[in-house]
């Protein structure tokens, strides 16, 4: 740090030079994004009244909504977990070109719009979608299924839009994992399912842990797939929000109903950066 | 590991990848069929839908706006970005850890709070149903791609350089301009393609902002919830295509995010 060949200027203003970089995007996201999210917050309290919080943790109606997502977000959690972690295990198995293969497999789903993603399950389950006239061509069926608008299609197309999300943090994790430890366990005796049980999943867990946050956190948010497959039936927070909003002018009541999706947000990713943690 | 189970598992892994891959591989027939309607497999070819898409000012106008909107948001989040990036990685500041977890943000936060802060912030600033208030808002979303893709970039250059460029008298900023930007541009690459493609890509908050500004997502949502016709497929395989062509530009200019 301290070469002599360093400029001649007083320090505080190399140490600072840094810091005055980073000053244009810290005041955009104060104006444009902390403040904005704050002020929003406050109007749940708006004249000093906890009605809104009263109404939104008490009424039957947003408490199932809750919950609901909650139980979405936990299966779609599932979901990924169960798909993805072998995927990300093959990937690092496999030789250059063919993981370069399949991480297009990956990518070219994830930078897709979720929007494209929720459409193409549209024209797969919707009433003379692709599934029920194959059913209804081959005589399986007489009348179209109903295989939209319900809570499997929704958790199915979230898990889709999901997964790459979960696949990559694992596979980041698993790609730094000795293989000399997974053979020495098999020279000490383990077994292949003791090898994984006790030596490759706890060494894979932090990145299962990451991905698993990501899907939970962002499926907690989910607007799109839920109004679009859920068919007004299958409701999510972030799509009651968006009616108070937009149909109710609700403020108070969707700011109230931010907070609390927020803060169990903020409460989800603590607890996995707590859990992390000790593992180092 | 034994052969069988090794042939399972990438047996599973040829599924998954299989189910990823293939409801958007569906929309690309669906999208050349000459019905009228959504029907599997098409009676017969056809480049109606795109016709349509191609004919109408509706869904040309939204493109246009989308495009201006995205290629705003990527210049505006790849400059604050890029530079909140170098003053995280190469600050010695207290609180730049703070700092970070701002600009990682926007991407923890539920994008639907974000959309009606914004949007009860921008109704009285009158700059809803304006392209700029979509570039501002789209930018805010951007910004933590930007500031991931530039950190990892940025901790991959030796500060030694930057020192060596300083020392030749330079300054901080000429350094930056001479030394550590074209060391970090396949970063610069894939940040831009990111920060563009969310723009591209972003319908909740365009749901709030856009009001008669269309973006082409936007048109996409209401066209859905409407009615079902092929048009939007024709869009989306627009979209894939987009998709893979920027997959290409980050595969051939920018960072290598595979470690191997």
């Amino acid at each position: 740090m301290s070469s002599p060949a360093e400029p001649r200027r007083p320090r505080w203003l190399r140490l600072e030079g840094p810091f005055v970089l980073g000053l244009p995007a810290i005041l955009f996201l104060m104006l444009l994004f902390v403040g904005p999210v704050l002020r929003l917050m406050l109007m749940s309290v708006e004249g000093g009244s906890l009605a809104a919080y009263e109404k939104a943790l008490t009424d039957g109606l947003y408490l199932r909504v809750f919950l609901d997502t909650f139980e979405i977000a936990a299966i779609v959690t599932v979901a990924c977990a169960l798909l993805g972690y072998p995927v990300a295990y093959v990937l690092t198995t496999l030789s250059r070109g063919w993981a370069a293969l399949g991480f297009a497999c990956i990518m070219i789903p994830m930078l897709t719009s979720v929007l494209v993603r929720t459409y193409a399950w549209m024209v797969l389950l919707g009433r003379s979608g692709i599934i029920n006239r194959t059913l209804m061509d081959w005589g399986l069926t007489d009348r179209p299924l109903a295989l939209m608008y319900n809570l499997p299609s929704v958790i199915v197309a979230m898990a889709h839009v999901l997964l790459p999300m979960f696949i990559l943090p694992v596979y980041s994790v698993m790609v730094r994992v000795d293989r000399e430890l997974l053979r020495a366990a098999d020279g000490l005796g383990a077994s292949g399912w003791q090898t994984f049980t006790r030596v490759y999943l706890p060494l894979t867990w932090p990145g299962v842990l990451a991905g698993a946050t990501l899907v939970f956190i962002i499926s907690l948010g989910f607007y799109i797939t839920p109004a679009l497959l859920g068919g007004g039936r299958i409701v999510m927070i972030a799509n009651v929000i968006e009616n108070q909003v937009q149909a109710l002018l609700d403020w108070r009541f969707a700011s109230a109903l931010s907070v609390v999706l927020l803060v169990a947000t903020l409460a989800v990713q603590a607890a996995s950066n707590r859990v992390q943690a000790p593992r180092g | 590991m034994r052969p069988w189970l090794r042939r399972l598992l990438r047996g599973y892994a040829l599924a998954v990848f299989a189910l990823l891959l293939l409801p958007l591989l569906i929309i690309v027939p669906i999208s050349f069929s000459s019905a009228r309607y959504l029907q599997f497999p098409p009676p017969g070819w056809s480049l109606q839908w795109y016709r349509r898409y191609l004919d109408d000012p509706t869904w040309i106008e939204a493109t246009f706006v989308s495009l201006r909107v995205a290629s705003g948001a990527t210049v505006l989040a790849l400059v604050l970005g890029t530079a909140m990036a170098y003053s995280v990685v190469r600050g010695r500041y207290r609180g730049r850890v703070l700092v970070e977890r701002l600009g990682s943000g926007p991407m923890i936060v539920p994008h639907i709070i974000i959309a009606i802060a914004i949007y009860g912030l921008f109704a009285r600033l009158h700059l809803t149903s304006s392209e700029a208030g979509l570039i501002l808002a789209h930018a805010v979303l951007a910004i933590p791609f930007v500031l991931a893709v530039m950190s990892a970039a940025l901790r991959t250059v030796d500060p030694a350089l930057e020192q060596a460029a300083m020392s030749l008298g330079v300054g901080r900023v000429g350094a930056i301009v001479r030394v550590t930007l074209p060391l970090v541009r396949p970063g610069l690459v894939s940040a831009a393609v990111l920060a563009f493609l969310s723009s591209f890509d972003e319908v909740v908050v365009a749901l709030f902002l856009s009001g008669t500004t269309k973006t082409l997502p936007k048109q996409m949502f209401d066209n859905i919830q409407n009615e079902i016709d092929p048009t939007v497929a024709a869009v989306s395989v627009l979209q894939i295509a987009l998709v893979l062509v920027a997959l290409l530009i980050v595969s051939r200019f920018g960072q290598k995010t595979v470690p191997r």
